[in-house]
């Protein structure tokens, strides 16, 4: 039996997700698109709990909008944007960017009309509780290499952006 | 219970004919409702890409694409197992990796030009 707070809460996510994404690409001002894309993080981390998917979630809100939206932030103040916000705001193709976004969306909805079949709709049932184990046995059974490999790869990020920003290595 | 639409879909593999509430109009929330929303973020992502010229916004829809996959990741994880969400903690790894590296870059443009428009990074242009 399907309860009615999850077609509630489902479509209030929805709406608040995309409308902040929409406020992201339309602010002039970077601090405004900043904190609307936390906002569209947060709602996105709780459509994560609504898939049974709570350690996705908890990952999302402390790396996303906890780590990489407070180095956003940071970097914004670092630039001048005074200058910037007076600037025209969209560049001199954006007739074409716009055109061929929709034409992308547009084969978005084209697909999904005609795979509607594709997709089941009863998943697997997953126990809400265990999740974060049943994570953690994956991550350090099946994804062992995969792992160590993304440790590699921020390995590297951190040394490229310290040489990157650095003014005299 | 509609007996019939049960009978029906035990036969035939399908659930068309099962509805919990008989004949009430709220449909459940399926798969393919969250791969609309990822969708719709992906072309936000998309156009906030291709139309703006701030460096930094330019980034943030980067970040917009990618939640949009992890969505796409996490919806089907409900379905075909937790694989997905392991992928998905993956691309937020790299998402982080991203961010770090792109603002760095952005640093250094920023003290050589002064200016964050995405138009001025020209110099590898043909």
């Amino acid at each position: 039996m399907q309860p009615i707070a999850t077609t509630f809460f489902f479509y209030f996510l929805s709406a608040l997700t995309v409308l902040s994404g929409v406020l992201v690409i339309t602010r002039k001002n970077p601090v405004h698109s900043a904190l609307a894309l936390i906002v569209a993080l947060l709602a996105q981390a709780a459509l994560y709990l609504m898939l049974y998917a709570p350690f996705v979630a908890g990952v999302q809100i402390i790396l996303y909008a906890g780590g990489i939206m407070v180095l956003f932030l940071f970097v914004i103040m670092l630039v001048n944007i005074e200058q910037s916000q007076r600037e025209e705001q969209f560049n001199k193709q954006w007739i074409i960017g716009l055109a061929s976004a929709i034409a992308l969306g547009a084969l978005f909805v084209f697909v999904f009309a005609k795979s509607k079949s594709l997709f089941p709709d009863r998943g697997i049932s997953m126990p809400e509780g265990s999740n974060t184990q049943q994570v953690a046995v994956l991550l350090y059974g099946n994804y062992m290499f995969a792992f160590e490999i993304a440790s590699l790869l921020l390995l590297v990020a951190i040394i490229g952006a310290v040489v990157m920003a650095k003014k005299r290595i | 219970m509609e007996w019939h639409g049960f009978r029906r879909a035990l036969r035939d593999g399908t659930n068309e004919g099962l509805q919990p509430w008989g004949r009430s109009s709220i449909a459940p929330i399926t798969t393919l409702h969250y791969l609309v929303v990822a969708a719709a973020l992906f072309v936000l992502g998309v156009i906030g890409v291709l139309t703006r010229r701030n460096v930094v916004i330019v980034l943030m829809s980067i970040e917009l694409i990618l939640n949009a996959v992890n969505l796409n990741l996490v919806a089907f994880s409900r379905i075909w197992g937790l694989h997905g969400q392991i992928f998905a903690i993956f691309v937020i790894t790299d998402a982080a990796a991203e961010a770090a590296v792109g603002l760095g870059i952005l640093i250094a443009f920023f003290r050589n030009k002064e200016t964050v428009n995405v138009d001025e990074i020209n110099l590898l242009k043909w």
